[in-house]
């Protein structure tokens, strides 16, 4: 603080009181832009990611029992020493199979909405880029993906094409397009129309550049947050796919072992059976959300405008 | 409150409104941000005050302030009084029926004064029937009444219009109406013209005039634009980073005005009857930020006058002829303004680094 | 008032631009049609500066873009060295031809913030037109010459360079912008009202750097305002337009010392410091804009005109000379 502060002492008193000052707000006729920080939450949700990410894929190095190897413990054994988070009705040990999981629910929630990004990402662009009979034709097409009833379109897909990791993968990425696409779209009409567009094609950029090196740099950022809110729906989804049985049939990911896990009897006799890959979907998605809606945040603050002058 | 102000008075009734010592900040994650920084005026009934100033100089927050419609985050210190009552008591007590009754507002852009969905006429009749606790149809007559007032052709017509229909100036007419209806004694005009054609700028200014006169009100114009309170204000307070620069009634200010600041506002301008390729004479840099304030007047570092005590003391607000007033320690026409600059000429350089030479070219002798 | 009619095109191979019967309509809604520019014509002379002066809706801007071919005008010719051998018909090229001919007229905005990419550096944002050419003119120091014209506007590169469009002011961008645009070293410089969102204190300064890279550079300036005092100041010469129409065109000291339109003495005179060669009386006009949907008649400015009689109604008036360097299209010009 500057010393005129110190010259006014009741002034400070009277401009900071007892009452915290609500919230930090950007003011912009003031020239100011307040930056929020990422918090604690983006770093500890961040942290999670990461480890779960490597813990997954590591996985066939690490120090953890055989996922497929039955008897490792005793029956359903509840979560002890032996076993951190006990063993299913086939004496599975569960750690060892929840990380295990964590390989095919992140592949394919990270798969899919990878080509849900690209390919909705950049039919978005386009159309909203040239407008006209081009936007016409892409959101027509976006229109119909998104009127199709998901469930039939992935039941048609994997029944048609089988129940292999890349057919599941392909089929929630599909699904992702058209939301995506529009997103995409809206967000670069709002660019589209900011002069330094105008800018560029008066210096002679082709659309072609314009589009990379102008549109694109601004709209990565909203489809980058995206990424990892996409992320979690992929996971669930896959999740509700294992629940109708549509997901990958080699393997297990966390929706199958949650479904071989909430047979009645399982779940009566052996709760932690299910409860675990829950638990461990639970935090994943949450901090992907969490981390993606602060990176979303963060990055629409730092362009508010300034001041005249 | 004579010593506060500065400006003596000649005649001694009370002044309608009276604003002692005004601060106002925000508290943001930089630091406190202090919009306005010390402001005092005074302002008979029935005269007009012009405020001027530019982005950042704290007019729009004053009259944000003396209408409370300050933010959450907003630190008030200092007192206003209007008729006698202290204002800031009655935002802390929630009064309901003073801000627009006895005080009125227009703001810049009158389509966000007005709310798109709803009708005109429906508008103007809600400040009617809150605050006078008229009836349905007494309010709609009096609203066509007031559009009629303010020169809206047409004005039974336009009352069942939604704002989207209706023009610039027509919105910033009926906007306008909507202020006068509870006949406010004092009127707040603030850049109410900015965002209007120059043909319309002048109608609703001159409309401005004529309801004053006729209905006695008081009105604070604030502008960017000393062009426009020259001919229509009769006080003029010229304010920079938070401060007031200089304040005066408009003749003596602009036949002997004092603070550097407005002696280039008025050279940077161009004038309508200035010939093709006169050269305007700069401002350089820009408005200060206004957290973590620098010691010594705000406005040195642009200054031409610029000498080494502008650098560390705040000048402060001090009478400088009859019902003037300047923050200056180097004002123009004295003998330490010219002096000051002198001495910045033979050096090439202020004290606060500023070059010399952006000054060349035509320059009035300070 | 609005004129159809070519009187005031100057026949001379010092022209560098010329703008012939230029329309722009744009479609609104079903069978509408706004009509943005309605047959103009102007021409620009080499090393001059000409300013295009009106209040909203009188198609300024829109003609600035139309210009610069974007988007393409509904039709009319937009001529680069006309009358001589090098003459190119901008609204006759297409693709690959136009986009060759970008560099040569460069544009700078209003909103100075919106002018620049916010994701990018500067240095990026000014090298750009650069980059783009890179292939045509291969021993061009890219980064030298962005440093020369930062240095032009009056930004430090070595500060300036490495940051991003939030981190300055307003007026920093604007001068970011035009240091943009000369990277190129164009011939016609376009601004389109590069000072109205500017503090009153740093328009000067912007005025000033256009003026010293207008001397520096060789250029040609077309300036768009509605500020009459900028425009004055500005412009060697002056085109006044109304609603799609040009009204008065000529030398800007005598356009403004004798204005012979009804339409600029209005102007003139609702200035917040009218003009002292007009009458205050002259300001009382109606307020009310015609649509550019459906203009009246004859002369667009009837409706508001204190002259008007039947002849405006049904006879568009036509650019006609009514002194040195000074044009009207009006049937009854000069002072009342």
């Amino acid at each position: 603080m500057s010393r005129n502060a110190g010259q006014r002492p009741e002034l400070m008193d009277d401009l900071f009181g007892m009452e915290a000052a609500r919230g930090w707000e950007s003011d912009e006729q003031f020239g100011s832009i307040v930056i929020r920080r990422l918090g604690p939450g983006f770093w500890l949700a961040a942290a999670w990611i990461v480890f779960i990410v490597t813990a997954a894929a590591l996985a066939p190095w690490l120090p953890i029992a055989d996922p497929n190897e039955t008897g490792v413990g005793g029956r359903m054994e509840a979560p002890g020493w032996s076993n951190w988070f006990g063993t299913d009705n086939n004496g599975r040990d569960m750690f060892a199979r929840t990380i295990w999981g964590a390989r095919v629910s992140l592949v394919v929630g990270f798969m899919s909405i990878l080509l849900g990004i690209f390919v909705g990402g950049t039919l978005g662009m386009i159309s909203g880029y040239f407008r006209g009979m081009v936007d016409r034709v892409i959101s027509f097409v976006v229109f119909v993906l998104l009127a199709y009833p998901g469930l039939v379109l992935a039941l048609l897909i994997v029944g048609l094409a089988g129940q292999t990791l890349p057919i599941v993968a392909t089929t929630l990425g599909i699904l992702a397009i058209a939301p995506i696409a529009r997103l995409s779209r809206a967000t670069t009409l709002a660019y589209a129309e900011r002069e330094f567009v105008a800018a560029s094609r008066v210096l002679g950029a082709t659309d072609q550049r314009i589009m990379v090196h102008e549109l694109l740099p601004n709209v990565l950022i909203p489809m980058g947050a995206l990424t990892l809110l996409g992320m979690a729906i992929t996971i669930v989804a896959e999740g509700g796919l294992a629940f109708l049985g549509l997901s990958v049939e080699e393997g297990f990911s966390w929706g199958k072992m949650i479904v071989l896990g909430s047979a009645p009897r399982t779940l009566r006799e052996g709760p932690w059976v299910a409860m675990f890959p829950i638990g461990a979907m639970f935090v994943t998605v949450l901090s992907l959300n969490y981390a993606g809606d602060r990176l979303r945040e963060y990055f629409d603050v730092r362009e508010i405008g300034i001041g005249q002058s | 409150m004579c010593a506060k102000s500065g400006l003596g008075k000649a005649d001694m009734a009370a002044p309608l409104l009276s604003v002692s010592n005004l601060h106002v900040g925000f508290a943001t994650e930089k630091g406190l941000v202090r919009a306005v920084d010390g402001v005092s005026f005074d302002l008979t009934e029935g005269q007009t005050l012009g405020i001027v100033g530019e982005s950042g100089s704290g007019k729009s927050v004053t009259a944000k302030t003396l209408m409370n419609l300050l933010p959450s985050y907003a630190r008030v210190g200092g007192s206003i009084t209007f008729d006698g009552r202290d204002v800031r008591a009655m935002a802390t007590e929630g009064e309901r029926h003073f801000w627009g009754v006895a005080m009125t507002m227009v703001f810049q852009d009158p389509m966000t004064s007005l709310n798109p969905v709803k009708r005109v006429g429906e508008q103007i009749a809600e400040s009617l029937r809150v605050h006078l606790k008229r009836t349905r149809s007494e309010a709609k007559d009096e609203a066509g009444d007031l559009l009629q007032q303010v020169g809206v052709p047409e004005p039974r017509k336009r009352l069942r219009q939604y704002p989207h229909e209706l023009s610039g100036g027509l919105r910033q007419r009926v906007v306008i109406a909507m202020s006068l209806a509870c006949s406010p004694r004092l009127l707040i005009a603030d850049e109410p013209t900015t965002a209007l054609d120059v043909t319309v700028q002048k109608h609703i200014l001159d409309l401005l005039d004529e309801l004053r006169e006729e209905r006695g009100m008081t009105m604070i114009l604030i502008t960017h634009d000393l062009g426009v309170v020259r001919g229509r204000a009769d006080q003029i307070m010229v304010m920079y980073a938070g401060r007031t620069m200089e304040q005066a009634d408009t003749a003596t200010l602009f036949s002997q005005m004092r603070h550097p600041y407005t002696e280039a506002l008025l050279e940077t301008i161009p004038r309508i009857d200035m010939a093709s390729h006169t050269r305007l004479i700069p401002i350089p840099g820009m408005p200060p930020e206004l957290v973590d304030v620098p010691d010594g007047c705000l406005f040195s570092q642009r200054c031409r006058s610029c000498s080494d005590s502008c650098l560390t003391d705040q000048p402060p607000l001090e009478v400088c002829g009859p019902m003037h007033v300047c923050a200056c320690h180097t004002p123009v026409g004295t003998e330490a303004g010219a002096a000051a600059r002198a001495a910045n000429r033979e050096a090439g350089v202020t004290p606060a680094g500023l070059d010399m030479g952006t000054f060349t070219a035509v320059e009035e002798s300070a | 008032m609005a004129g159809s009619g070519t009187a005031q095109l100057r026949e001379s191979d010092k022209m560098v631009l010329r703008v012939e019967n230029l329309v722009m309509e744009f479609p609104a809604g079903i069978h509408q049609v706004v009509h943005a520019v309605s047959d103009i014509s102007f021409d620009v002379q080499r090393g001059e500066t000409l300013g295009i002066v009106g209040e909203s809706g009188c198609g300024k801007s829109t003609t600035a873009r139309a210009i610069v071919q974007l988007p393409k005008p509904t039709s009319g010719t937009v001529l680069l060295d006309p009358g001589t051998d090098a003459e190119i018909e901008l609204t006759a090229k297409e693709g690959e031809e136009l986009r060759a001919i970008r560099p040569r007229i460069q544009m700078i905005f209003q909103d100075p913030i919106s002018s620049l990419n916010p994701r990018r550096r500067v240095r990026d944002i000014v090298a750009e037109g650069l980059s783009i050419w890179r292939e045509e003119h291969p021993d061009v120091d890219v980064e030298a010459q962005v440093d020369e014209v930062l240095t032009a506007v009056g930004l430090d590169p070595e500060v300036a360079a490495s940051r991003r469009p939030h981190q300055f002011s307003g007026g920093q961008c604007q001068r970011i912008s035009i240091a943009r645009a000369l990277a190129l070293n164009p011939e016609i410089l376009i601004c389109d009202e590069p000072v109205s969102a500017l503090d009153v204190s740093v328009q000067a300064q912007i005025i000033n750097i256009l003026e010293e890279m207008k001397e520096r550079y060789g250029l040609t300036l077309i300036f768009i305002s509605h500020d009459l005092s900028v425009v004055r100041n500005v412009s060697d010469r002056v085109v006044v337009m109304y609603l799609g129409k040009v009204c008065e065109v000529g030398d800007s000291n005598t356009l403004f010392s004798e204005p012979a339109h009804p339409y600029t003495r209005v102007l003139l005179a609702s200035a917040p410091e009218p003009s002292a060669v007009v009458d205050e009386s002259e300001s009382a006009i109606g307020d009310e804009l015609p649509s550019p949907m459906d203009p009246p008649s004859g002369c667009r400015f009837r409706t508001r005109c204190p002259r008007t009689t039947g002849l405006c109604a049904s006879e568009e008036p036509v650019m006609a000379k009514v002194g040195l360097d000074h044009f009207v299209a009006c049937h009854f010009p000069g002072s009342p």
